[in-house]
């Protein structure tokens, strides 16, 4: 029997900027199988843009390693070939077309036939029908939708999110749930940072708050038991009012 | 669906076909350099004492000058396009290299500026009456060699430049002492061209601006992705 590699380990992962003496994430450790998904909460400064950040190779730590699919994200540019991540900025190039945006990153990712996997990806998000359209001329949830094919087009295993709600409506709300859903049935693993207790919570198997560059809270759903919604409000709320 | 990541060169191509991309939908950087080039070219025309110094000892200095600070125009929008909306975090996450993306920079650059300098010359040459025939082809090369240069570390310090408040005071700070050789050198070298000096005369300085061109190109790859740390 083989163990499997863990999709994302970070070990004792420290961020300070600048040479400041606080630190944007305090040696957070954190293991995510393939499948997983785990949804962090906290107030703004918590270190959870950092983390996603560092996760995805875009930062170097200041400490620690992180390690996707068992490849070392700063080291190894493959790593990064597993990864994709979703910000609340579209990361797009406004005077390209939705199409041209998407085959753009299918081509930086060497997909054999780019322009039909963008295609592809436009269409898993509901937005095919916008394909030719300049970016700048979209609405700010249109161009999240492309945002999100974009990160996905290579069929990432792992996913980041960053505020990925922000901007969608209901619809595009809904197809970025079921996107998200069929990713993680497909094996992907997520790590979703929200505002939203109830939306993060539905889908996650784990669930962190986080606080001052640390988990104050990380626990993993019991199959026999849901997480308890109302208390994860409860403290987030106060985290925020603290924090405010 | 996972594909293979394009290799050094296949990812700078990839990436400087967007950048051409973009400055064709928009072709605001290729128009406002064109336009600065010409007017410092007419206020040079206007400011000249013709009696005072020749055509021929003045004009090469006027186009380089203004091809220059031309230049720095358009290299500062090389990693402008990249700071709206983050879209430069979509390039770094990508599974390529990150000296594929300075050298897709600046292959996208170098061919911006070669475009400019194919309108700069004549120009020039309409404006101080000068004999471009013969010269013309050896005029290319010396302006080849000149933009490969500049481009060559201007698109490094575009990227170290463009995060910080005053990225448009810092690029030309940062690049100018840099210029000088190349700028000196080109100037010489299309001196002795227009003037129908013979080759060897030109051969030095084509020499020197061929070691630059090789040293800054090696330098400034190396140094890109160090510029990238936070």
């Amino acid at each position: 029997m083989t163990a499997t590699v863990p999709a994302v380990i970070a070990s004792s992962l420290v961020k300070r900027f600048g040479g400041g003496r606080r630190a944007a994430v305090a040696g957070i450790d954190l293991t995510l199988h393939a499948g997983e998904c785990l949804a962090l909460f906290g107030p703004n400064g918590a270190g959870k843009t950092t983390l996603l950040r560092l996760i995805a190779g875009l930062l170097k730590p200041t400490a620690g390693s992180v390690r996707v699919q068992g490849i070392d994200v700063r080291r190894d540019a493959r790593a990064r070939a597993n990864v994709g991540l979703i910000s609340h900025q579209s990361m797009l190039y406004t005077p390209l077309t939705a199409l041209e945006n998407v085959e753009f990153t299918a081509r930086l990712y060497g997909l054999p036939n780019p322009r039909a996997a963008a295609r592809a990806a436009l269409e898993s998000i509901h937005v095919l029908d916008r394909a030719d359209t300049p970016v700048r001329t979209l609405s700010r949830g249109l161009q999240q939708r492309v945002s999100i094919a974009r990160a996905t087009v290579h069929g990432p295993t792992v996913v980041l999110l960053d505020e990925p709600y922000s901007g969608l409506d209901e619809a595009g709300g809904a197809a970025l749930t079921g996107l998200l859903q069929s990713l993680r049935a497909r094996g992907a693993t997520l790590v979703v940072v929200t505002h939203n207790v109830g939306e993060g919570l539905a889908l996650a198997s784990h669930a962190a708050i986080m606080t001052e560059g640390t988990f104050a809270r990380l626990e993993q759903r019991d199959d026999a038991r849901e997480f308890d919604a109302k208390r994860y409000a409860k403290e987030y709320r106060e985290l925020v009012t603290h924090a405010g | 669906m996972q594909g293979k990541a394009p290799g050094l060169w296949a990812a700078a191509w990839i990436v400087a076909q967007k950048d051409l991309a973009i400055e064709l939908r928009t072709k605001s950087a290729f128009l406002s350099v064109v336009v600065f080039m010409l007017l410092g070219l007419v206020i040079f025309f206007f400011a000249w004492d013709s009696t005072a110094v020749s055509a021929l000892d003045l004009a090469p200095g006027v186009l380089w000058v203004t091809f220059t600070f031309a230049g720095l125009l358009g290299l500062h929008r090389s990693f402008g396009v990249e700071l709206q909306d983050r879209a430069f975090d979509g390039l770094l996450v990508a599974p390529i290299e990150r000296e594929s993306i300075y050298l897709g920079k600046a292959i996208a650059n170098a061919i911006f500026v070669f475009a400019v300098l194919v309108i700069a010359i004549p120009a020039v040459a309409l404006f101080y009456n000068l004999p471009l025939g013969r010269a013309i082809l050896a005029l290319g090369f010396v302006a080849g060699l000149a933009a490969f240069g500049l481009v060559a570390i201007g698109t490094l310090f575009s990227a170290m430049a463009v995060n910080t408040r005053m990225a448009e005071l810092l690029l030309p700070m940062l690049s100018l002492p840099f210029f000088v050789p190349i700028v000196l050198a080109s100037a010489q070298a299309s001196t002795r061209l227009l003037a129908g000096r013979p080759f060897t005369e030109v051969l030095p300085w084509l020499k020197i601006l061929i070691a630059f061109d090789i040293v800054f190109a090696l330098a400034c790859t190396v140094a890109f992705p160090h510029t990238l740390e936070e």
